[in-house]
């Protein structure tokens, strides 16, 4: 086994050599090298980290914009609600308005025809009685041979009228 | 016939040779002779520092290379952060190199280029290397321990509950398997990657025996002791990337202690 039986031969060697290139692994590359690689790693990790929480900020603010959005559209939704209502309103109270005028022109129209008519009424049954009368002296002549005055025969005639 | 019959001695390749002529090279009254065993650290050292230097483009979005470099790492932190929490942190730079190291070490040992007349030479199957590594691991360990708690480090041998009857001898048995650590961490590396060097050159001398001694044992054995020698050295890889593995999750778990005591 010449791990022991060179041992006296050569640990010195073994020991000077191993230390001297253990030496160079450690102080060059452990502490020169392996730190930099790290601090590459961490930096990554860092900008990763950043970059998703920039992502989320965005994503917060996308989020509150479309909150504010949909706050203002309701309101917009709400004010065009209000103004067709308003103008619904205001086209039935116009309308009511001009039916009412309609009806009141009316109203006077057939007030008046009815005054009309009435007056013809009126008129009609005076010549009516005027005509009776007249008719009721000459039977009256006829038959009897009286002589009825007009203001009698009216009295008569209007009084049979309004018994008929 | 007798010429072909190379006998494979599956210890050779545990072989130390001074490279170089650097056999007398001296310092301080010490051997430090430039050995085969040194050239491969050399070459762990390098193939790390081009791994680890094309990891660092620091690019925002990374490349396959970085990537694996950033993988490794992460692993290394997660498991600092897992085993020692957020004091784990400062060990990354050690636990890196450690598992890197050995990492490296373990899979440049595995690489086929014996074919090529070259010899492959693992030096983490060697205990002065892995005893090294380990006293190490367990000086920091102690430093941490004593730097942090001063002498209530002691306190880690006596686990919370335990009756005053039996403070004493827990206390020994603690203070024993504390004091093992550093051997069962450097001979359980030395053994795992000695052993499946052994067992490949063992069986690669079956199938060059098998082969030599006829058609029959060629069929019987070579054939079969070549298809385990695949298998093995893929478990081989394996047991490479474990072993790395176990000594840095140990390290870190002993570091734990340190840190935080029980």
């Amino acid at each position: 086994m010449p791990q022991i039986a060179q041992l006296a031969e050569f640990y010195s060697s073994q020991i000077f050599w191993l230390l001297v290139f253990f030496g160079i692994t450690f102080f060059l590359i452990g502490r020169g090298m392996v730190p930099k690689v790290m601090g590459t790693v961490e930096l990554r990790d860092k900008q990763i980290a950043d970059d998703l929480a920039a992502a989320q900020g965005a994503r917060d603010a996308a989020d509150e914009q479309e909150e504010a959005w949909r706050v203002r559209e309701n309101e917009n939704r709400a004010a065009a609600q209000a103004k067709i209502a308003e103008a619904k309103a205001e086209a039935a109270a116009k309308t009511e308005a001009k039916l009412a005028r309609a009806q009141k022109r009316l109203d006077a129209k057939l007030e008046k025809a009815e005054a009309e008519i009435e007056a013809a009424r009126e008129s009609a049954m005076t010549e009516i009685e005027d005509v009776a009368a007249e008719a009721t002296q000459e039977i009256v002549a006829r038959l009897a041979g009286g002589k009825v005055d007009k203001r009698t025969a009216r009295s008569a005639v209007k009084k049979a009228l309004t018994n008929a | 016939m007798a010429a072909e019959q190379g006998k494979v001695d599956p210890m050779k390749q545990f072989q130390i040779e001074p490279l170089f002529g650097s056999a007398n090279w001296e310092l301080a009254g010490f051997n430090i002779a430039f050995t085969n065993s040194a050239l491969w650290m050399a070459i762990t050292v390098i193939l790390l520092w081009t791994f680890v230097a094309g990891g660092m483009k620091r690019e925002l979005v990374p490349g396959r290379w970085q990537m694996a470099v950033e993988s490794f790492t992460g692993f290394i932190d997660d498991m600092l952060e897992a085993n020692v929490g957020k004091e784990g942190r400062k060990y990354v730079s050690y636990i890196f190199s450690l598992f890197m190291f050995i990492l490296f070490a373990n899979l440049l040992g595995l690489l086929p280029i014996g074919v090529l007349g070259l010899h492959p030479f693992t030096f983490t199957s060697h205990f002065t290397v892995t005893g090294v590594l380990a006293v190490i691991s367990f000086s920091i360990v102690l430093v941490v321990g004593f730097w942090k708690h001063g002498i209530k480090f002691f306190t880690l041998f006596v686990p919370h509950g335990t009756p005053a009857a039996m403070v004493l001898p827990i206390a020994l048995i603690e203070f024993f398997s504390f004091m093992i650590r550093p051997f069962s961490l450097a001979l359980r590396l030395f053994v795992a990657m000695m052993a499946g060097h052994v067992l490949l050159k063992v069986l690669s001398s079956f199938v060059i025996d098998g082969l030599n001694a006829g058609v029959g044992t060629s069929l019987m054995v070579a054939i079969p002791s070549f298809a385990l020698m695949i298998a093995i050295s893929a478990l081989e890889i394996l047991v490479a990337g474990i072993q790395a593995y176990v000594f840095a999750l140990l390290t870190s778990l002993y570091i734990n202690d340190a840190e935080h005591l029980h």
